[in-house]
């Protein structure tokens, strides 16, 4: 390998890294804000102009609150849990195309970490093993609450991993590919031959199947289950201090920004936008203005997550399996079976 | 047996139909009115920097009035320590000593007064029981303080702030 290649692909990880974090910091403040919005109200407003320096706040108050070990938890998994949510949470974003290519000199930049071949299975092995994160944070702080909040977690994830699996087969039968690029790449612009380019007008019970999985996946309201103040104190991360605890929140808004992404990638053309090859704009320009693009589908799911916590009261825990298994199951197997008919009838 | 008013109405619960069972088109009626909400003016204000009005005949922080020549007003009767139904008033009276008519209106004048803010329920009985109208509850807010001590105002902080500064 070229020592240009491995720089460029460093500066590539060290951005996508860097705005991931601040993705997920200024998350943290928007919740906040939509919340306070949502509700009549104004928001955090004290640090800086309209509160915008609130991140680095709290940030600094985790940073600087006690450490707080329990005698009786296991040592090592109690740091082990934290660390391995926010490493998984952290590498999903490799595989997401996040434009086309720059040209600058002679020199050609794939603005995407990597491409690998199987991209999608890639990101359900990372977004599987985050749930690893808060299973061993919940089994080592040796609480019941935490360990009640784990359960619910790993149960969750499990079960509408499968229904997140399914949709995602029927959209396969229609790309023909798991390479996350190739699938962005057939969604080129917005309209061809006479229908919409972006998989949302052809897989929309697809999408609200996963976009409903997604919601479970990142343990976001209605779907809270493992954190749910009212019942578990504060669910897995119950007994967590400090950083440890800033780490499980973190982790969560990163999550949410990923599975953003990705959702804008499978299914609402990813960087594409209307009419990007006949404004006669540079490729450069082109480019950039898919970034931009991409970041406003990925900011509106964001947004549509925060709307949908502060409308939308908890499931209950028959309710949520209810819904996992006997409808969610059934409904994208049949999703399935419909895209193969229409996929067949309309070659 | 009939009902007095008929205004009993008997409510059954039918079974859920598709679409409500569907949960969707409820969880999207639901985002619109939050959505509405958005929009809205907040209801509420950032409190240190911007107030809100007080009605004219709010009841707040007590002051102790002095009289146009600048003399207080009170005589320490007592009647405001007797009406308050919260026993938050208590005052020790002191003779007016030759030299001081400017300070004192009568012969005889609080020395001590002091009201316990925590006990204070701003009925407003002291103001209506005062007879020499030395007493209103016409000021702010009581501002937060840490120690319970610190909210038995004595007439350092009751007393009007003389005329001529």
């Amino acid at each position: 390998m070229e020592l240009a290649l491995v720089i460029e692909k460093f500066i590539l990880v060290a951005i996508i890294f860097g705005i991931s974090l601040v993705t997920a910091m200024y998350s943290t403040y928007a919740e906040r804000k939509v919340a306070a919005f949502l509700q009549d109200r104004v928001g955090p407003n004290r640090a800086g102009p309209f509160g915008i320096f609130q991140p680095m706040a709290d940030g600094a108050k985790m940073f600087m609150k006690e450490e707080i070990i329990p005698t009786q938890s296991s040592g090592l998994l109690f740091i082990v849990g934290p660390s391995l949510a926010i490493l998984t949470a952290c590498i999903g974003s490799a595989v997401i195309p996040w434009g086309q290519t720059l040209t600058i000199g002679s020199r050609v930049i794939d603005l995407q970490v990597t491409d690998i071949n199987v991209g999608i299975l890639y990101i359900f092995g990372v977004v599987s093993l985050g749930v690893y994160g808060i299973m061993i944070g919940g089994w080592a702080s040796n609480n019941k609450y935490s360990l009640l909040g784990a359960i619910r977690a790993a149960s969750q994830n499990i079960s509408y991993e499968i229904a997140m699996g399914l949709s995602i087969i029927a959209l396969l039968m229609l790309t023909g590919t798991l390479s996350l690029k190739e699938i962005a790449q057939q969604q080129h612009g917005f309209w061809a031959n006479g229908w919409f380019t972006w998989n949302f007008f052809r897989q929309p019970l697809g999408f609200l199947i996963f976009i409903i999985c997604a919601f479970a996946e990142t343990n976001r309201s209605p779907f809270d289950l493992p954190e749910c103040e009212t019942e578990l104190v504060g669910g897995y991360h119950t007994e967590y201090s400090s950083m440890k605890l800033g780490f499980y929140l973190f982790a969560e808004y990163i999550n949410m920004f990923i599975s953003s992404a990705v959702m804008a990638t499978l299914y609402f053309g990813g960087y594409n936008f209307p009419f990007m090859h006949h404004l006669g704009l540079s490729e450069n320009l082109v480019t950039i203005l898919g970034v931009v693009a991409l970041f406003a589908k990925i900011i509106f799911f964001i947004f549509f997550f925060m709307w949908v916590r502060w409308t939308i009261p908890r499931f209950r825990y028959d309710q949520l399996m209810n819904l996992g298994w006997k409808v969610l199951i059934p409904l994208a197997i049949a999703n399935i079976v419909l895209t193969g008919v229409f996929a067949t009838i309309f070659k | 047996m009939e009902s007095l008013t008929n205004k009993k109405k008997v409510l059954e619960s039918k079974p859920l139909n598709f679409w409500e069972r569907a949960y969707l088109p409820a969880i999207a009626q639901g985002l619109s009115i939050t959505i509405k909400h958005f929009f809205k003016k907040p209801a509420t204000i950032r409190y240190p920097e911007e107030k809100r009005e007080f009605s004219e005949n709010y009841r707040g922080l007590h002051s102790l009035k002095r009289d146009e020549e600048g003399r207080e007003r009170c005589t320490a009767c007592g009647l405001c320590a007797l009406s308050c139904p919260a026993e938050a008033i208590t005052m020790i009276a002191g003779e007016r000593q030759a030299g001081e008519e400017k300070l004192y209106r009568e012969e005889k004048y609080a020395a001590v007064y002091e009201i316990n803010m925590l006990r204070c329920i701003f009925c407003g009985l002291c103001e209506e029981a005062c007879p020499k109208e030395a007493i209103y509850l016409d000021g702010d807010i009581v501002p937060s303080d840490f120690l319970r001590k610190d909210f038995i105002y004595g007439k350092d902080k009751l007393v009007e702030a003389p005329l001529n500064q």
